[in-house]
């Protein structure tokens, strides 16, 4: 049966799996030597490094240790996609194997080239999201990301592979195909978005299916796009296994540059293969671990596209402490948003994430809100929230709607130290027309 | 021994109470009362009218945020007095009232709809409006 094996007995790849129980300090000098070696890489190999280290007056050659990093400049997507196609590649391209593009929603597409060591590093980091699943030989790992340009569908296939796992490849699509080879392969672990699977296990109650009975599932590996705790919940329900993250951009490599364990808090990073830093998206200052900002990454061993100090532009945050599944990498939290949504208030970083987090814990409005900033008199920010009220809410007693916008104002002030006006109004009020709603509209002068 | 009435939450904006009561008109709605509670930023829309739960639905199909509530309506005594007799016969039954307005039914007399602040008087509220002797009107006999 395939269902019934011991998974962390089972792993595939004994020296991988000794790397995530390193000792926190031998990562490190393993980090510093990664950094180093990267730094010299890009500024003999990648004309942009050379320029921007010279014109930072930055040494790539004695870097005396990881903190001293905060001294390098930045590389942005902008830098990369003005690169375009291969003006970021350190290796000639005889020696790259293959290339991936991201998806390019807004403008040019960025391109990640990966050497042979490359694409096995890729495989060995995806393969631990496997193995943190409690997977290895014995499991079946249906890949349903979509094959091809996209990091997700390969970056899969290539971890299941290098896990010792049974690879089908279904790809995305065809969703009662997959149901069925779900049910007849016994699949034991699904791969793919969360809003696929989401799909596959609504498709699969609509054909009267019975999943805790009829599929062998014990996890899904869904990364590539944000998703709520209630999402989670909802999705281990309907197909009775483990729902784990997986974070990775193209821009540093794809898929499994950090993944979830089986405790579900938080991500383990792939800290021997990347350097992360949290910085304060406003003032590029490290930040502490603990506290939110956004993600930096730099690549330690990669050959074809390194990185150094690259801005994902993703809020998250390190989380401190130990996790009881005694991989000793450190773990990023559940991404929170993106840096392009990010408000400066009073020199205060807000996040619209945190302020639906606040909006989630008050029954009586729904997840609609917008977010309007302005200017007072004396040139002050001047922030209202402005949050529809649910059709249950009693706002014919005297006073009510006061009552509720002071509360959220309140709490709004305890968690984000802002002070934030709260208007309740009226459904139509906020628009929603084209599907996804503009939740900020900021008209202070000189901000876009 | 109440009658329904819709609450209607209203943002102060041009044209919007013109546009609830032709939302109103279309769905054939008549009605007998309307009275606003406004603030600077908002204003409460209180409606009686002949079918509260048409109404309801015609506005909840319009996007409007509307809810039915219940009401007591007392007939208050065409005569000086008649409204100051029927508060202070609550005032003295320490029953506190939440909200209240005035229209007038069809045979001339006046009509007072109220809302008791505390919910579990309402019962109280009936016994010392009917022991002073005015009459409370029913769902129904307001047309
Ligand atoms: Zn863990």
């Amino acid at each position: 049966m395939a269902d019934e094996h011991d998974g962390t007995a089972a792993t595939g790849n004994a020296e991988a799996a000794d790397v995530t129980y390193l000792p926190h300090e031998k990562l490190e000098e393993m980090q510093l030597e990664g950094v180093r070696r990267t730094l010299v890489n890009c500024y003999e190999h990648i004309p942009f490094y050379k320029r921007s280290f010279d014109e930072a007056g930055f040494d790539p050659y004695h870097l005396a240790s990881l903190d001293d990093l905060t001294n390098a400049p930045f590389v942005t997507k902008q830098d990369l996609r003005d690169a375009a196609p291969y003006g970021m590649l350190a290796v000639p391209l005889s020696d790259v194997r293959e290339i991936h593009m991201s998806s390019g929603t807004t403008g040019v597409a960025t391109l990640g080239a990966y050497t042979q060591h490359d694409l096995d590093f890729w495989a060995d980091c995806f393969a631990r999201g496997i193995r943190y699943a409690g997977g290895g030989a014995n499991d079946v790992v249906q890949v349903a990301y979509g094959y091809g340009l996209f990091t997700g569908g390969l970056g899969a296939h290539y971890g299941a592979l290098a896990s010792g796992a049974t690879v089908i490849p279904t790809s995305a699509g065809n969703t009662e195909r997959q149901i069925r080879i779900l049910r007849e392969m016994g699949t034991t672990i699904l791969c793919c978005t969360p809003s696929y699977a989401m799909h596959i296990a609504d498709t699969a109650l609509e054909m009267g299916l019975d999943p805790s009975r009829d599929f062998h599932l014990k996890a899904g590996i869904h990364g590539a796009e944000p998703f709520s705790d209630n999402f989670r919940a909802e999705l281990e329900r309907k197909l009775d296994y483990k729902v784990l993250d997986i974070y990775g951009l193209t821009e540093t490599m794809g898929p499994g540059v950090a993944c979830e364990c089986l405790e579900q808090d938080g991500l383990h990073l792939a800290e021997d293969h990347f350097f992360a830093e949290i910085i304060d998206p406003a003032t590029g200052k490290r930040l502490p671990d603990g506290e939110w900002g956004e993600l930096v990454l730099t690549t330690l061993d990669r050959e074809a596209s390194p990185v150094v100090r690259y801005r994902t532009r993703d809020i998250t945050r390190i989380l401190p402490g130990e996790c009881p599944c005694g991989c000793t990498h450190k773990r990023i939290d559940r991404l929170h948003g993106r840096t392009d949504d990010m408000l400066i208030i009073r020199g205060v970083n807000v996040f619209p994430s945190q302020i639906e987090d606040v909006m989630k814990t008050f029954d009586q409005v729904s997840s609609w809100y917008q977010i309007e900033v302005g200017t007072d008199e004396r040139s002050l920010d001047v922030v209202t929230l402005k949050a529809e009220a649910n059709p249950d809410f009693d706002f014919d007693q005297t006073g009510a709607i006061e009552a509720l916008q002071r509360q959220i104002s309140a709490r709004l002030k305890t968690d984000l130290s802002v002070g934030i006006k709260v208007r309740i109004v009226e459904p139509k009020s906020i628009s929603r027309s084209t599907g996804k709603a503009k939740r900020v509209i900021d008209t202070r002068k000189g901000i876009k | 021994m109440m009658i329904k009435q819709i609450s209607v939450f209203l943002e102060n904006d041009k044209g919007r109470l013109a546009a609830l009561c032709r939302c109103l008109a279309d769905a054939g709605v008549n009605m007998s009362a309307l009275s606003i509670a406004d603030t600077p930023e908002y204003g409460l829309v209180r409606i009686v009218c002949n079918e509260a739960d048409k109404a309801k639905a015609a506005l909840d199909a319009a996007g409007y945020r509307a809810r039915v509530t219940k009401v007591t309506a007392v007939a208050v005594p065409n005569r000086p007095g008649g409204l100051a007799e029927l508060l202070e016969t609550l005032d003295d039954a320490d029953i506190s009232v939440e909200y209240g307005y005035c229209f007038s039914h069809q045979d001339g007399n006046a009509i007072f709809a109220l809302k008791v602040t505390d919910s579990a008087q309402a019962a109280e509220a009936v016994f010392a409006i009917e022991r002073a002797g005015f009459q409370i009107l029913e769902e129904g006999e307001l047309d």
